[in-house]
């Protein structure tokens, strides 16, 4: 542009070399001062868009932050900003609920992987699983952590279980949400179950066998079972015959508890889990340690601090 | 003494986990131990003094005006889980790269595996075929039994212990699921694990599985014992014999609930009774049939044409 302040102005027009002139010497200017402007801004990437964009509080430790951090991320806000100062007390806890949840994350995690290496056919299962443990890099470590993890999830729900009772957390307002738990252990078992079979070796075969047997022999519904044969149930149109896909445990039988094991038990045991994972907020958050009741209380409705002796 | 098939029971990879099963029981029994009687003992010290226990924080672990309350979750509690999860990532990984899982000849219904077992946490149920026709033991059982745990907040009505361990508020409650699920599910895949050999006969532990072994084993019904022999005879018998059971055992229940329970049973409706009346003689039930089947060979209680229990 052609003005007074233009030293090289020359009848109001501007030649091409003049203008890369006086871009280069400008550009001697803006660049460094802006690539001092970012590195002054990279000592503090905090303050940078990026991270604020991701971050939306501080993270000085002070008692806001520390409840923006829980409240502000998706992952950790299913926990409340603060709890009784007694209920992170591992004696009381035991802490089975989190690590069982923790498993079934490990669980999926390995079992994807699992996945992408069996394919669920009479053919390949087998040697599917001889290729996993000789040849499939850490494909030996991957399905015995699939494995183990699998019954430590069993142990795990059962010393959940367990603790629920002996603390009566069952007990008012939490009695719906141990009727989703019992199904979440029913759902665990069945996850259990049907990934026994997948190997399709003798050991899978067999438990499963012995276990679908039973079937049979359902009230009403299976072949074997009181008054199945006068409703009319063979082997061929029985409930054992609608779980396994067949009257033997075969091709089938293998499909129908892949798919059971990786999509339908898994899908619907995640709604359970977001059900009772809910339903512990909003009953209240875990039910204690809660102040003892004394017998003349026993009848009495309980609210107020007055009942906590505080 | 056979070591090495005790050894081969105990180290088969499948087992490993009831095995660890029982040390862990065993702590958090020891653990949750602790905790009642602390807390019975904090109960019967705020009974006997009223005063004390209108300005008593509740509880036994120490608390003293003007601690907080509450804490933050992050990092009071994060800090747990975090350490939680890599904990049981490094139990894992030790588990796994030391013991592999188990892998056994391919698929074959031609070749039988002796003994047959259904996967450990189902073993109890297995142990029950022994007992019970399949349709209770693999299908009413199991049903019963999931009931059962779904209505237990709703047939116990006692609202104390509710939040903190306790043995004397609940003696009942807590007796009964120790029972539940100490003895009938957890002694039952013991059984059914270390126990119950080729054939699915018993086996102590350290004794040699002897795969030709036979047991003369005469079972009989107890319509036999009677010299009861008419089909009808023998269908009307047992139908007596097990409605007795629930009907003196219902009697039973219900003179102990008045005696010893009387609070919770006065609040208790009569479905709220009558279900636990129910669910806990079918519980008891089964270590009788039990104790039938093993101390006097008896197979069957109540035969039909349709079902035999």
């Amino acid at each position: 542009m052609a003005d007074e302040n233009n030293p090289n102005g020359k009848n109001g027009k501007v030649g091409l070399v003049d203008r890369v002139k006086e871009d280069i010497q400008a550009m001697k200017v803006d660049i460094p001062a802006k690539a001092k402007e970012q590195i002054e801004g990279l000592k503090d990437p905090t303050k940078t868009q990026v991270y604020t964009s991701i971050f939306r509080h501080k993270h000085d430790d002070t008692p806001r932050n520390r409840a923006l951090g829980v409240l502000s991320n998706v992952f950790l806000h299913l926990h409340p900003a603060k709890i009784n100062r007694d209920a992170v007390r591992y004696s009381y806890t035991w802490g089975m609920g989190g690590i069982t949840f923790f498993l079934f994350i490990i669980l999926t995690y390995t079992g994807v992987l699992l996945m992408f290496y069996y394919h669920p056919s009479k053919v390949q299962a087998f040697r599917d699983v001889l290729y996993l443990e000789h040849d499939v890099p850490f494909g030996k470590i991957l399905r015995n952590m699939h494995r183990w993890a699998a019954h430590l999830m069993v142990i795990g729900v059962w010393l959940h279980m367990f603790r629920v009772f002996l603390t009566g957390s069952y007990k008012k307002p939490r009695e719906f949400n141990w009727n989703i738990g019992v199904l979440l252990l029913v759902f665990t078992l069945l996850l259990s179950f049907t990934g026994y079979l997948l190997p399709d070796d003798q050991l899978g075969f067999w438990a499963v066998t012995v276990g679908t047997n039973m079937a049979r022999a359902t009230p009403l519904l299976g072949h074997e079972g009181p008054f199945g044969s006068m409703l009319g149930m063979t082997p061929y149109n029985d409930v054992r015959f609608g779980l396994l896909g067949g009257s033997i445990v075969d091709a089938n039988a293998l499909l129908r508890s892949y798919i059971w094991h990786c999509i339908g038990i898994p899908i619907v045991a995640s709604i359970l889990m977001i059900v009772h994972f809910w339903r512990v907020r909003k009953d209240g958050g875990i039910s204690g340690p809660a102040p003892v009741m004394l017998e003349a209380e026993a009848d009495k409705p309980r609210r107020g601090p007055k009942a906590a002796g505080e | 003494m056979d070591w090495r098939q005790l050894w081969e029971i105990c180290s088969a990879p499948d087992n490993v986990p009831i095995v660890g099963l029982i040390p862990l029981l065993a702590f958090y029994i020891y653990l949750a131990w602790k905790q009642a009687h602390a807390n019975d003992q904090l109960i019967a010290q705020l009974e006997a003094d009223p005063a004390m226990a209108k300005t008593h924080h509740r509880k036994t672990w120490p608390f003293k005006p003007g601690w907080q309350k509450e804490v933050h979750v992050w990092p009071f509690l994060l800090r747990i889980e975090f350490l939680a999860a890599i904990i049981i990532t490094i139990i894992l990984m030790v588990w796994s790269i030391t013991l592999n899982a188990p892998l056994e000849e391919p698929a074959n219904p031609n070749l039988t595996m002796n003994p047959a077992k259904a996967p450990w946490y189902f073993l109890g149920l297995q142990e029950m075929l022994v007992y019970f026709d399949p349709w209770i033991a693999g299908v009413v059982m199991p049903t019963m039994i999931i009931v059962g745990l779904m209505v237990i907040p709703y047939i116990d009505t006692n609202p104390l212990g509710s939040g903190y361990y306790t043995w004397k508020q609940r003696k009942f409650s807590i007796g009964t699921f120790l029972f539940g699920f100490i003895v009938l599910w957890v002694a039952m895949i013991i059984i059914g694990t270390f126990i119950r050999g080729p054939g699915w006969q018993w086996f102590w532990p350290g004794q040699t599985w002897d795969h030709n072994r036979l047991i003369y084993e005469v079972n009989r019904d107890l319509p036999d014992i009677f010299g009861i022999t008419s089909n009808i005879a023998k269908a009307i018998f047992g139908a007596l014999v097990v409605g007795g059971y629930y009907v003196l055992g219902g009697f039973l229940v219900y003179s102990l609930f008045r005696r010893y329970m009387g609070k919770d049973f006065k609040r208790m409706s009569l479905l709220q009774f009558s279900m636990t009346q129910f669910l806990l003689l079918t519980m008891v039930a089964l270590p009788l049939k039990m104790g039938l089947r093993l101390l006097w060979h008896i197979k069957y209680v109540w035969i039909t044409p349709w079902f035999n229990v």
